[in-house]
């Protein structure tokens, strides 16, 4: 894939930086508004789909490697499983509890991390379900990419 | 309610359209119009968080998906669309679903936009809905629900997404493939 016209390369590097901060907001901001880390992932993986149809794969490679984002991915699912792990350390109720609004925030009026870990999670997740949308469109299009090569020969 | 008629038309219509049309990428486009409109039915039905989730997944993940691993000189689909088996197909799942099954199934249900859990003054989700700001502090409802009080389920859901990608990755990746199509050792 050797990407597009001028005129979409141009749009892409516009809107590319936009589609990536409205999904940073969209999993910083799960706790209040409607959203959360999955829309949120999902969309911060479109941004980088849309760059890799315009640029073409090559390009999008050299900017997040496949060994980066594999990653990023795990460390993403094992800082989910850690917050939740990280409960029976610090209160009473265990496996998944609520410790930093419960113990610390409950009553208290604060304007970051309200919700204690639900946006630590949120931005787990989030991480999670980006790269491994990124990886797998990414794997796919140079499979079929691949195929067509070889049967070309 | 006329509204969800109205959509509910429009998406049969987009439906139709992306099974009889011979163009794969008009196809696809026509799933997103179904995509679509749920995406609106679920804004009129007050719940945000399942719109954007559906039109992110299925306008532009579907979509971009396609786009991104489809072959240019594959988007005609070759060969006849069977429109006669199709509309027989349709009339016998018809028939057999409002005559048979469907019209006792849909007496026993409860109205529309009146759940069960409504009536029932102990069930879960009323204690999530007049507790879940108090016990949480988030103030947006379905994170609370699906992060606090369901967060195993998000837990589980997360792993299996993980295990998915990881063995698709071990089928697609270059290192495997040249492995496999190599001469054996």
């Amino acid at each position: 894939m050797k990407g597009m016209t001028i005129i979409v390369k141009t749009i892409a590097g516009w809107v590319k930086i936009l589609i990536f901060m409205f999904g940073i907001y969209v999993v910083l901001f799960g706790d209040i508004t409607p959203g959360g880390g999955f829309a949120g992932g999902v969309i911060l993986a479109s941004s980088y789909i849309l760059l890799m149809l315009a640029f073409g794969r090559e390009s999008v490679e050299k900017n997040l490697p496949q060994a980066l984002a594999l990653k990023l991915l795990c460390c993403g699912v094992l800082a989910f499983a850690a917050i939740a792990l990280s409960g029976l350390f610090f209160g009473a109720d265990g496996f998944f509890w609520n410790y930093i609004y419960q113990e610390w925030l409950a009553g208290k009026d604060v304007e970051f991390l309200k919700a204690g870990i639900i946006p630590l999670a949120e931005l787990a997740i989030g991480l999670a379900v980006a790269m491994s949308l990124f990886l797998v469109i990414l794997n796919l299009s140079s499979f079929r990419s691949d195929i067509s090569a070889n049967e070309k020969e | 309610m006329l509204i969800f008629y109205i959509l509910l038309l429009f998406i049969l219509i987009a439906a139709i359209i992306a099974v009889e049309t011979k163009d794969l990428l008009s196809s696809v486009i026509c799933i997103g119009a179904i995509g679509f409109g749920a995406s609106i039915m679920f804004l009129f039905l007050r719940a945000p968080d399942i719109a954007i989730t559906q039109i992110v997944v299925e306008v532009l993940g579907l979509i971009i998906l396609i786009r991104a691993t489809i072959r240019r000189d594959l988007t005609f689909i070759s060969g006849d669309r069977e429109f006669f088996g199709t509309v027989v197909s349709i009339v016998i799942i018809f028939t057999i679903g409002v005559a048979g099954l469907g019209l006792a199934v849909f007496q026993n249900l409860q109205d529309f936009g009146n759940p069960i859990f409504a009536n029932v003054p102990d069930a879960a989700s009323q204690e999530y809905i007049s507790q879940g700001l108090a016990k949480t502090g988030a103030e947006n409802l379905v994170a609370s629900i699906i992060l606090d009080f369901r967060a195993y389920d998000t837990l589980g859901e997360t792993t299996v997404l993980f295990t998915t990608i990881i063995g698709a990755l071990v089928i697609l990746r270059r290192e495997g493939r040249k492995t496999l199509e190599g001469p054996d050792q």
